[in-house]
Order: structure tokens, then C-alpha cells, then sequence
């Protein structure tokens, strides 16, 4: 079950826990809610005591990635070039708020902290793309080239 | 031993003491909220914080030890302030509806608030929002009146081991609550109610069911009977003033028949008959070498745990359905047929000291054909309420006696409601029915007290019956273990979920007074004590119904109306899981 990947660690020992969450989080993309059964389980942990771990740390997600995740900076250079706004304009596009997936699943809406391109402030970055100088004007427009995308795909 | 002052008086205390306990030993008084006897501590609501000299900054008492010479201020000036701005805060993001609270007037945020003089919104602001969890049939969850203060979360994961709730999230959405945020209804809880004990708020509370009895009284094509459990006689006082521990059994008659009830009935009763069946099937048990050792089933917390979590183990629990249940089904056949009442006519209550009381009656299988055993149940807080509601003035009120058949008992009966009167009242009768002889000293001291595990072994014709009695279900692992790996020597366990026994429930009396479970425990022995009959097999209610109803004990009809069997629960949670 989960790829074996109990086989990497002794039975019982809760000091392994996070590994294994982020071991779990790897082959599906966030923590399935049996997963963290089984987990709870290998490990002679309560199930309340793992959701309260994988709930604390932002590194884990329970429900499954959007096709594209967009993650906006609010560190604070971004922030003074109005980031919030950057933000907003997204949600209300998304018609999600920052931490949910849209209903089709083709987007995942996050914030970070920084993404360390302050020179290009404020800044968003969709998969593996920056967009950065950004205005709230230029929003839908980069939104619509995904969902073309999704699109084609579909019909191809 | 060290010496240290707290505000100028001079203090001996032992070493490695904290703080709050030196304090409490001269009669000085810490606020807590996060704090509980004998857990480690938390520090985490830094309420009980106070000045120590030379120390840089307040200094949680709960959790800082004493150190010789130390000079500590509990109650200066800016300790009060820091005090009552914790207190601030904690109202400011907690609902202000106090005056509809059912814990108004036994809050500890509001007995906080009214001892810091909070007088105005200092810092209102966003607060938080959580939806109410009803989906249980005993108990409910308020999470937005939840302070954080983790005392449910150490009740249930280091006490009772349960283990169904802990705390999720962090900062300001950290919430106490169950995986997934669910239901307690699909969680590990067993409803014990140990956390609405602890709770300072109302947070955790007992689902209600007093609007649906009150209807039922109020019917007049109904027949409204009702039930109270051994435990209930010796602790509600504690609500009007009593001492703790009182026995106050003829008033609460009295006061169950003006608050409208046709007929007052005494679940001792049924434990009586509980022990001429569940004596029957260990006998039974051990002579055909049946699967052994044999669990007690009075206690549906404990039933729940073992479904939810070792339903391979199940076969090991008496097939008895628990006395108040048996009374239930006592009432729905025999004493209507005899009343000439439709048992559907006929409103079973019963008031327990429980929560998962609750859950048992609604469980399917506890009636037939969608006639419940017991209709309803109140726990001693609801029958409190309820009694302030008609006006009764209990502290006043004449003894009255139970009506019978139904409510004739032995002292056997009566200490079901203590961790090891189930087991002692099953061995009194057990012993004779295997020997033909009584049990000479009836006071086995071995399997009283408040032990985690007490055992013994009892010398019964030739046979070592071996005993444990398990006192709180966080102590149960064990044994549950030693039966899987074939190394368990017990012939006969008790379990009780909550510590102390039913005397200590989930739906008693809500303060933390720490001598409550002894003198309520002490109460229920000496009411045994002054029994003329002290064995469940000398009950003469208890024999006629055998001569004119069930023939003998697990006799076919004894199977079909006293007895029920057990639904694997862990399949049920784990498919839950699946399907989301």
C-alpha cells in the first residue's frame, strides 16, 4: 500500500512521522484521509494526533492540487506594490479564496511569504512560470491562457 | 525541603513542588485554567502567572518549581494587570451570549472575568466562528466557545487514552476537534463525557433531551415512568448544598413524582436482575469452557471502545444488556402486560450519571421493532435544570419510596455505581450459586478503591476465579493485549469507562472538587452496608419476576428480551474513511 513506503521506516516510532507524511504527500500530492489512517496506524499513533500534525504544518495539504498552482507573495516588498490587491483581483477571477482549488480543478490559489524576486515586486508565479511587475489589469488575461490551455487539451 | 516566601509569608515546600502548589499549601489562591491535578503541566493559558524577584518576566506558577529563597508575588499589581488582560482577551474572542450559556453560572471564563472586574471591550475584533457538531446522540461540541485551554485533549488522549479529539491548525484558526473536522458521531469518542467535565466553558456539553420528556408528561395518552441509577442518589445533593456524598434518595423520589413521572422506578433493580444474568453466563461460561475471560456490558463507553477498536474481541462481553436498559425492557413487557398498558403507551426515562446513555438507547438493537427500551435520558445535570424549572425546592422535599415491583433493590445493586460493584456484587451471587453456600465477608476490599487495576483471586468450590476490575478505560490496553496474545488469566473483568466509576460520569454534577469521587464512592457503600439484603439473589421482586415472566436466568425469554449482541464498528469507521 502507499508504494511501500512503510517498508522505509520501523513500525511504532511516531518520531517518524513527518517524514512519512511528506513520503505520503509525494506519491499523491496531498494526504489522502485513509493514508493518514494507515499512517496512524504503522506508527501506534492516535489518527487525531497525525490530522493535528499534517494540519499544523503548511507544507501539507488534505485535499488533492489544482492543475496549476498559483501562489501569490505577500513578503513585504510585494506587499508595498500592493500585492493584497494582486491577491484579490485572483480570487475574485477564481471565484476561490487563497488556500482552495477551483471547483473544475484547474487552479489552486496560495500565498507565500517570499518568493525572493523582490526586484520584480509585486510578483506571482503560476507552476513553474513568474509573472512579475505585475497589475491587476494583466490578471484575467494570464488566467485565460490556462484555461485555453485546458481547453485544447480537453479536445484534442 | 526548601523555604521560599509568597507574599511575605514564609513557605516550607518540598523540592521540585511547583509554584501553585506551595501556594495552595498556605491557603493562597492561583487562578488555572489550562492546569490539571497530576498531568504535566502545559503552561499554556498563563493565567496563574506571578512575579518572582530577579526573574525578567511573569512566570507561569503551574509549571515553574520552587527554588530555595525565592521570593514570589502572586498578587501585586502587575500581575493582576496581566491577569485580567488574558482574561480580555479570552472573552473578547469567545461568544457573548452568557445569559442563554448552559453552563451560566458555572463558567470559569466568567467567574474569571467577574473576579478581574472586566467591565468594558477593550479589545473587540475579529473572533472566531465554528459551526456547532449535533451529530451525536449525547453530547455536543461548541468550538467557537472553546478557550484552548487543552484540558479536554489531556482528559481524553493521557487519561482515558481515547484519543478523538486533539488540537488542529494553528495561531488563529487552531481548533480542538475531531480528524476531519467530523462528527463525534463518526470519530474514536465514546462519549464518555469525561472532557464536559473538565471543560471550563461550554464548549463540550450533554445533549439535552428534557423538551422531549417534558412533551411526553405533558401527553396524556402516555404512561411517563422513570429510572434512577445508583449514582445519582449520592451526588445530586452536591447541586443543593448537601455535603458531598449524602444520600438523598427519598427526596429525589419525591421529586421525580411532582415533576409529573406516573411511577418512579429504581434501576438497582435491574442491576439486581443484571447480576442473576450476567452470574448465569460466567457460570455457564466457565463450565462449557467458553470464551473467557468474560467482560461486563453495563458500561456503554466501554462497549463502544471495544467495538470501535478490537471487534475480534467482542464475543469476550456478556451478551446482558446494562440495567437500565434491562429495566427498559422490564417495563415494556412484563410490568405492562401485568399493568394492562400498551407498551407503546409507556415513556421509559431514565436518569443517569452518563452521556453514553444516551447513544446506548437510541442504539437499534436495544428495543424492538422500533420501540425503544428506554425512551429517553436525562443526566443528573438536565434533572437539576429540569427541577429548577417546576419550581421544586428539593432541599425541602419529604422522602418518598420507589413504586414497585420495579423498584425493590439490594445493597448488591447499589454499588454498580463504583468502579468494582459490579464485580462484587457478580461474585456475591456467583459464590452462592456455584456453592450453595453465602459468601461470608461481603466486603471484598481488594477490588474497591480507586486503583487503575485491582484484582483478586477468589476461592469459589475448588475453582480460582480470577478477577480484575479496570477503573477508567485508559487502563483497559493492557488486558486487551495480554487476551490477544493468549497470556490473560482472568475468568471475569469489569470495566468501567470513566475513573472512579458511574459515581464519576459524564453527566454528574460539574466542579472540581477533588475529594467528589471518594465521598461519593463512600456514600454508595454505606447505603450497601445498611441493606438487609446485600445479595442480588435475595431480591423477592427479582425472584417473582423470574417465577412469573422469564422462568430462569438465560432462559430463552431471558435471551430474547435482557440479552443483545454487538455491531463491529472499526468496519463502519474504516469504510467511513474510504468514502471520502
Amino acid at each position: 500500500m502507499h508504494n511501500n513506503i512503510f517498508n522505509n521506516y520501523p513500525p511504532n516510532d511516531r518520531s517518524n512521522l513527518i517524514p512519512l507524511l511528506q513520503d505520503v504527500q509525494e506519491i499523491y500530492g496531498y494526504l489522502p484521509e485513509e493514508s493518514l489512517s494507515d499512517v496512524a496506524e504503522f506508527l501506534g499513533m492516535s489518527l487525531s494526533g497525525v490530522y493535528g500534525v499534517a494540519t499544523f504544518y503548511n507544507q501539507f495539504r488534505l485535499k488533492p492540487l489544482g492543475k496549476n498552482v498559483i501562489r501569490v507573495c505577500r513578503g513585504t516588498a510585494c506587499h508595498v506594490k500592493n500585492s493584497a490587491n494582486i491577491l484579490q483581483s485572483l480570487e475574485t477571477e477564481l471565484n476561490i479564496l487563497a488556500g482552495e482549488t477551483s471547483r473544475d480543478k484547474l487552479f489552486t490559489l496560495e500565498t507565500v511569504a517570499c518568493i525572493g524576486a523582490c526586484s520584480i515586486a509585486p510578483v506571482i508565479s503560476i507552476n513553474d512560470e513568474y509573472y512579475g511587475r505585475l497589475t491587476t489589469k494583466e490578471i484575467p488575461k494570464i488566467i485565460k491562457k490556462y484555461r485555453n490551455e485546458a481547453k485544447q487539451l480537453e479536445s484534442a | 525541603m526548601v523555604e521560599l516566601t509568597i507574599n511575605n509569608i514564609t513557605v516550607k515546600a518540598e523540592e521540585g513542588m511547583t509554584i501553585l502548589d506551595a501556594a495552595k499549601s498556605v491557603g493562597i489562591h492561583v487562578p488555572t485554567l489550562c492546569h490539571m491535578k497530576d498531568l504535566f503541566p502545559t503552561g499554556a493559558c498563563r493565567i496563574c502567572v506571578v512575579e518572582v524577584e530577579n526573574m525578567r518576566g511573569l512566570i507561569p506558577s503551574c509549571a515553574y518549581p520552587v527554588a530555595e529563597g525565592m521570593k514570589v508575588e502572586t498578587n501585586s499589581y502587575r500581575v493582576r494587570t496581566a491577569r485580567k488582560t488574558i482574561v480580555e482577551l479570552l472573552v473578547e474572542n469567545h461568544p457573548q451570549d452568557c445569559l442563554i450559556c448552559v453552563r451560566n453560572g458555572n463558567c470559569e471564563l466568567q467567574g474569571l472575568s467577574e473576579q478581574y472586574g472586566l467591565r468594558e471591550h477593550r479589545y473587540a475584533g475579529e473572533s472566531k466562528d465554528h459551526a456547532i457538531d449535533i451529530s451525536s446522540a449525547s453530547m455536543e461540541r461548541d468550538p467557537a466557545k472553546c478557550i484552548l485551554c487543552g484540558r479536554c485533549v489531556r482528559m481524553c488522549n493521557e487519561i482515558q487514552k481515547v484519543c478523538a479529539i486533539d488540537f488542529t491548525n494553528r495561531g488563529f484558526q487552531s481548533n480542538v476537534t475531531t480528524p476531519f473536522n467530523k462528527g463525534i458521531n463518526v470519530s474514536d469518542c465514546i462519549l464518555c463525557g469525561q472532557c464536559i467535565l473538565v471543560c471550563p466553558t461550554a464548549a463540550l456539553r450533554e445533549k439535552s433531551n428534557t423538551k422531549l420528556v417534558q412533551s411526553a408528561i405533558q401527553d396524556k395518552s402516555k404512561t411517563v415512568v422513570v429510572q434512577i441509577a445508583p449514582a445519582i442518589r449520592a451526588s445530586i445533593g452536591e447541586e443543593y448544598g448537601f455535603p458531598i456524598g449524602t444520600d438523598v434518595t427519598g427526596k429525589l423520589v419525591t421529586g421525580l413524582r411532582r415533576l409529573g413521572f406516573n411511577s418512579v422506578f429504581d434501576t438497582n433493580f435491574a442491576a439486581d436482575l443484571t447480576i442473576m444474568e450476567e452470574g448465569t453466563e460466567l457460570i455457564n461460561r466457565i463450565q462449557n469452557n467458553k470464551t473467557l475471560p468474560m467482560f461486563t456490558s453495563c458500561c456503554p463507553g466501554w462497549v463502544k471502545h471495544l467495538e470501535q477498536n478490537r471487534p475480534a474481541l467482542l464475543d469476550h462481553l456478556s451478551t446482558c444488556k446494562s440495567p437500565h436498559e434491562m429495566e427498559g425492557a422490564v417495563l415494556k413487557s412484563y410490568y405492562a402486560k401485568k399493568m394492562n398498558i400498551d407498551p407503546k403507551d409507556l415513556f421509559v426515562v431514565s436518569i443517569m450519571p452518563c452521556t453514553v446513555k444516551k447513544f446506548e438507547a437510541v442504539r437499534p438493537e436495544l428495543g424492538e421493532e422500533k420501540m425503544a427500551d428506554v425512551d429517553a435520558v436525562l443526566t443528573t445535570r438536565e434533572l437539576v435544570r429540569y427541577f429548577k424549572m417546576a419550581g421544586i425546592e428539593f432541599e425541602d422535599l419529604p422522602e418518598g419510596n420507589f413504586d414497585n415491583p420495579l423498584g425493590e433493590s439490594t445493597g448488591a445493586a447499589v454499588i454498580f455505581g463504583a468502579s468494582g460493584g459490579v464485580m462484587e456484587a457478580a461474585l456475591r451471587t456467583a459464590y452462592f450459586k456455584l456453592t450453595g453456600v453465602e459468601l461470608e465477608n461481603l466486603n471484598l476490599e481488594a477490588i474497591r478503591g480507586l486503583d487503575d487495576v485491582k484484582e483478586a483471586t477468589i476461592d469459589i468450590a475448588g475453582l480460582q476465579l480470577n478477577v480484575a476490575v479496570v477503573n477508567g478505560i485508559g487502563n483497559v490496553g493492557p488486558i486487551l493485549d495480554q487476551i490477544e496474545n493468549g497470556t490473560c488469566k482472568y475468568h471475569f473483568v469489569e470495566v468501567m469507562t470513566c475513573p472512579g466509576g458511574c459515581i464519576n460520569g459524564g453527566g454528574q454534577p460539574i466542579h472540581h472538587k477533588p475529594e467528589k469521587v471518594i465521598k461519593r464512592v463512600k456514600a454508595l457503600y454505606e447505603i450497601d452496608g445498611k441493606m438487609k439484603n446485600r445479595r442480588s439473589h435475595e431480591n423477592e421482586a427479582v425472584k417473582t419476576v423470574y417465577k412469573e415472566f422469564f422462568g430462569e436466568p438465560n432462559s430463552h425469554k431471558a435471551h430474547d428480551i435482557l440479552h443483545t449482541h454487538y455491531i463491529d464498528r472499526k468496519a463502519i469507521l474504516r469504510e467511513n474513511a474510504k468514502k471520502n
